[in-house]
């Protein structure tokens, strides 16, 4: 909080805040209020509706959150899948990137601004139809994961480059003094340390995986988390002639929300421990670490 | 590349047309942004809560299952957008693309105002400005300086991200160009090498561009 904006309140700031807050409080539940008025309006808060989703009693709830985890299964297999290779490429990339001659340098310059000016729902789309058009079938899952692990690994290797960058001179002057080449000077004390540093960067990056992983559903014929979603709709509008669009998509809301506010929190908590742990070199590192969350190109 | 080149007046109109959502987008994504920062750090406390619910919100769902909600769910719900050169999916996306984006907007300028140091502020106070006058005079000059980096991200993800609001039935831009291609007998490999190509002609740019206003304005103190 900012509280440096305002003086501590003395009573008429105090009583002027009550106003604010009276007034704020009126309007939002006005908002709220409104809100509901059009929902059982339109007929979108009949039990009918909400039931078969979060009523356990329900004689649908088992079937729909079975299909449903079926398919949450799925994109979250997909997510760590991404995750690791991500990890692997990006690695590879970025001892790339700073232990080669300039060649190769540039190649893998180019490659990272290429993958990453690219929508990541391209690069699944590009993945899910041009890899079959050219001969290489593979299961669904495999799209999903190749495009995402596409646009993932230039961002993990954006971060990784970041964290080494923030890494004193002093280490890689001390690797080289005592004789280690270019890349032992990476492999054992370079990165090591930039994955340390940049693990909240890393966490937040594996949120944005999770979210992009719903963008599975312009794959044919994968039923992922979405697509299950809008499968259960159909079915239900089909069979029952009762349209769940607006309580499936908050119940799919829902679920994302909760797996991302945790890895969130997680990745604050670990930001906090690593403060903690180094006292002395906190300040740059710290630094560091929000720039990349915050205003990476991956933010999103 | 064949596709590229017969079909160039396509993908012109596509490249037009995906702009036009991100200016419609952007505009909007930014004045909310702005606004739901000043309530984040407002002396009100269900205006913060406001702001920290609607960040909490967008920024942890996937930006599909928001475009869903605006798409298919609002017409439910009874509420309907109207029509744009007969696309019933436009102004639903790009609402919902603005109110995602708004929420990255928010916490961009939010640490923009926490990082204009507190000695400003004090300052301000000090020769007995209003909160309002703080922010208005004091606060926020300096904040977007150092806030424009960071937007300048958020907004190419933004553009990046309209790609997706055509996945999901907004006709008229770059991602649909590819689906109207296929129809007419293109390969995937052909149309989606042109649709690629059209982003890349966006983005790339953009992020030059972004880095050298970010080394003009630099703030330095």
């Amino acid at each position: 909080m900012t509280s440096v904006l305002f003086d501590a309140p003395g009573p008429r700031a105090r009583r002027n805040t009550l106003i604010g807050t009276l007034i704020a409080a009126v309007l939002i539940l006005g908002v709220v209020a409104l809100a509901l008025l059009q929902l059982s309006g339109s007929g979108q808060l009949d039990g009918a509706k909400w039931g078969p989703l979060f009523n356990p009693a329900n004689p649908y709830f088992v079937a729909v959150w079975s299909a449903l985890g079926v398919g949450l299964g799925l994109t979250l297999t997909a997510a760590a899948l991404t995750l690791v290779f991500s990890l692997l490429i990006g690695t590879l990339l970025v001892v790339t990137r700073l232990s080669t001659t300039r060649v190769f340098r540039w190649l893998v310059v180019g490659f990272i601004e290429l993958l990453r000016g690219l929508p990541v729902v391209i690069t699944i789309f590009i993945a899910a139809r041009v890899l079959p058009e050219i001969g290489i079938a593979l299961p669904p899952l495999w799209y999903l994961v190749v495009g995402l692990t596409a646009y993932n690994c230039v961002i993990i290797a954006e971060i990784l480059r970041s964290g080494v960058a923030a890494i004193p001179r002093g280490q890689t002057e001390a690797a080289y003094a005592v004789g280690l080449s270019k890349l032992q000077t990476l492999r054992i004390i370079l990165l090591p340390q930039a994955f340390r540093i940049m693990l909240p960067a890393l966490i937040s990056q594996l949120v944005v995986i999770v979210k992009d992983t719903s963008l599975g559903f312009v794959i044919f014929n994968f039923s992922e988390f979405v697509r299950t979603a809008r499968i259960v709709i159909q079915f239900f509008a089909g069979s029952e002639g009762v349209n769940l669009t607006l309580q499936m998509f908050v119940a799919v809301a829902i679920v994302f929300i909760l797996i991302n506010f945790g890895l969130g929190k997680l990745a604050e908590y670990v930001q906090r421990r690593s403060g903690r742990a180094r006292k002395t070199a906190a300040a740059p590192i710290l630094k560091v670490g929000a720039g990349v969350g915050e205003g990476g190109t991956g933010g999103l | 590349m064949d596709a590229l080149i017969a079909e160039f007046p396509r993908f012109l109109a596509g490249f037009v047309g995906t702009l036009r959502i991100c200016l419609f987008a952007a505009i909007g994504a930014l004045v909310i942004g702005t606004v739901l920062a000043a309530f984040r750090v407002s002396p009100v406390p269900p205006l913060r809560w406001v702001g920290t619910a609607w960040v909490t919100v967008f920024r942890n769902s996937p930006l599909v299952v928001v475009l869903f909600l605006f798409a298919f769910a609002l017409p439910e719900v009874g509420i309907d957008f109207p029509l744009f050169e007969n696309n019933a999916f436009f102004w639903p996306g790009v609402t919902g693309l603005a109110f995602y984006t708004a929420a990255f907007v928010c916490e961009a300028v939010r640490s923009g105002i926490n990082s204009v140091p507190p000695g400003q502020a004090e300052a301000a106070r000090a020769v007995g400005l209003t909160f309002t006058q703080t922010l208005n005079a004091v606060v926020l000059p300096q904040a977007l300086r150092t806030v424009v980096p960071p937007l300048g991200s958020v907004i190419i993800a933004m553009i990046k991200n309209s790609a997706i609001v055509g996945a999901v039935g907004v006709t008229g831009e770059l991602f649909s160009v590819d689906a109207s291609l296929t129809a007419i007998g293109y390969s995937a490999t052909s149309s989606l090498t042109g649709v690629a190509i059209a982003y890349l002609v966006i983005t790339i740019p953009a992020g030059i561009l972004l880095g050298v206003i970010e080394r003009k304005i630099e703030v330095k103190r």
